[in-house]
């Protein structure tokens, strides 16, 4: 289907009963090349590169809800690359690029605004830091800017320049980073796959994934059994369960992430504020809603809603960072079940079982993913190969202790990400 | 969230610090080899639904506490000391 200004007023005019379907709905067929587990962004985005990339187009995506139903359409639309340690820089460098070219590449609007991610410091030691992290940042052939409180407040008049806590000593400014419109990213994809022949299967939840001598053959589901070459896993939060149906135990812990909507306001935010000594990050959506959010947590949860301490704490950062945030009413809130790693760094490899492959442990970070996970995890199913930006991302860092990507310094344990 | 200290009563989740999965307390013993001890480090069985967690009463009495309690619906129902599992 073709979009333009003009059909938008053509359909204002004769009730908006022109609009037709994006993608089909189709059954699902009895054999595949190819079965991705997950209509997520991350399983979207695998297809569409699948077909697009290696001309693999006998692919089936088998979401359980519908597509943009689960964290593609629960997050804070966050697209970044300001990672420091090797293995994470390169494969978020490279999703970034993916992000920049996205709208181009699938036709579709996805909103992608380079409006600058800024994380701020309150100490020298942090600011030292920043410098290093940038550094690393520019290395890698991204971007990063150093900057001094005065610039830093021609940025962000109004965040709270004089708190005791926490003065404003400086900033790093991503200015590549930014938001992008999530549900058009999921849209944008499965429209990109479904028009190359990929059947997006919805309302298809598996419940076995089957193996003969070490080789998977296929999958069963609630709509029946589907037979495939390779069946790729890519379930975020359910890693764990999807996993344990081809007798995997995996580093993985599923937790609760909130995140909150202010009502529409006017434009207050110039782009993405971290302000990571309080675990509060904010920017500010198209429609005008205040969009921030803080820490898991932290603990255990499939609940996909999370309790009042992590609110209130969240609520207590943004009056610290931004005191005129307290006149705004928060509108909603939301828990996302993230999948969460031992060092805090996702894992995109082969498993034991020939034919089976994982893609999780993208913990709170997910969504700047979509292009640069998809991409790299359709490389590895077509040729068996790693992508080169995501080869780091390897299941057997735990068990050897080699090539572990603890970004934050904390020690790669659970519960510490 | 509320959490039944057995030394306290059931205090709020506030007071209390998380400390992981239960299964941090079935260490393996010293030679158990290296796929013992990458299991018990690394990899969880995670569950949608009873799992028993540890729970420090950091706030409050200082005990280390299994609490048995559902992750999809936060249901929380028993506790005991660590000590008194062995």
């Amino acid at each position: 289907m073709g979009y333009s200004g003009f059909k938008v007023i053509k359909e204002g005019l004769f009730g908006q009963k022109g609009w037709k379907p994006v993608w089909r709905d189709p059954a699902p067929k009895a054999e595949y090349d190819v079965v991705i587990i997950g209509g997520g962004g991350h399983g979207l985005s695998t297809a569409y590169y699948l077909a697009k990339e290696h001309g693999i187009t006998n692919v089936a995506v088998l979401e359980k809800g519908y597509i943009g139903g689960g964290n593609v359409g629960r997050n804070t639309t966050i697209v970044r690359a300001n990672y420091m340690l090797p293995g994470n820089s390169e494969f978020y460098s490279h999703s970034l690029k993916l992000w920049e070219g996205m709208e181009q590449d699938l036709n579709y609007n996805t909103m992608m605004s380079q409006r600058g991610v800024m994380m701020l410091c309150h100490s020298d030691g942090q600011r030292d830091y920043f410098a290093r992290r940038g550094n690393s940042m520019v290395n890698q052939g991204d971007d990063a800017e150093l900057l001094t409180p005065e610039q830093v407040r021609a940025e962000a008049p109004m965040i709270d320049f004089d708190n005791v806590r926490f003065p404003i000593y400086g900033g790093l400014m991503h200015r590549r980073g930014g938001t992008a419109r999530h549900d058009a990213v999921a849209w944008g994809y499965a429209r990109g796959a479904d028009t190359r022949g990929v059947d997006l299967i919805q309302n298809c939840e598996v419940t076995g994934i089957d193996i003969e001598g070490g080789v998977v053959r296929g999958v069963q589901t609630t709509r029946g059994a589907i037979r495939a070459k390779k069946v790729a896993i890519v379930v975020a939060g359910r890693s764990s369960q999807v996993a344990a149906m081809a007798g995997m135990r995996l580093p993985i812990e599923s937790h609760v992430l909130q995140a909150f909507v202010s009502e529409g306001l006017k434009p207050i935010m110039p782009g993405v504020i971290s302000f990571g000594m309080g675990h509060f990050y904010i920017s500010q959506s198209d429609k005008g809603g205040l969009v921030f959010g803080g820490d898991l947590d932290f603990y255990a949860s499939y609940a996909a809603r999370g309790n009042l301490p992590m609110k209130e704490h969240v609520m207590d950062a943004a009056m610290t960072l931004m005191p005129s945030i307290g006149k705004a009413k928060v509108l909603r809130s939301w828990g996302g079940i993230m999948d969460m790693s031992p060092d805090g760094s996702p894992i995109i490899d082969k498993t034991d079982t020939e034919g089976l492959f994982l893609n999780c442990g993208w913990c709170y970070g997910g969504f700047k993913a979509v292009p640069g996970s998809g991409f790299s995890y359709a490389h590895l199913i077509a040729t068996g190969q790693h992508h080169a930006p995501a080869a780091r991302y390897r299941l057997d860092r735990f068990r050897t202790g080699a090539g572990l990507m603890d970004e934050e310094g904390t020690g790669s344990q659970h519960n510490l990400h | 969230m509320r959490l039944p200290c057995p030394i306290c009563g059931e205090r709020d989740r506030r007071e209390f610090y998380y400390q992981g999965d239960a299964v941090a307390l079935d260490r393996p013993a010293r030679d158990a080899g290296g796929a013992a001890w990458d299991d018990y480090l690394h990899n969880r069985d995670n569950p949608a639904g009873e799992t028993r967690d540890l729970w420090h009463h950091a706030a409050g009495c200082g005990a280390w506490i299994v609490v048995t309690r559902d992750t999809v619906t936060h249901a929380v129902s028993g506790a005991k000391l660590v000590g008194a599992k062995r």
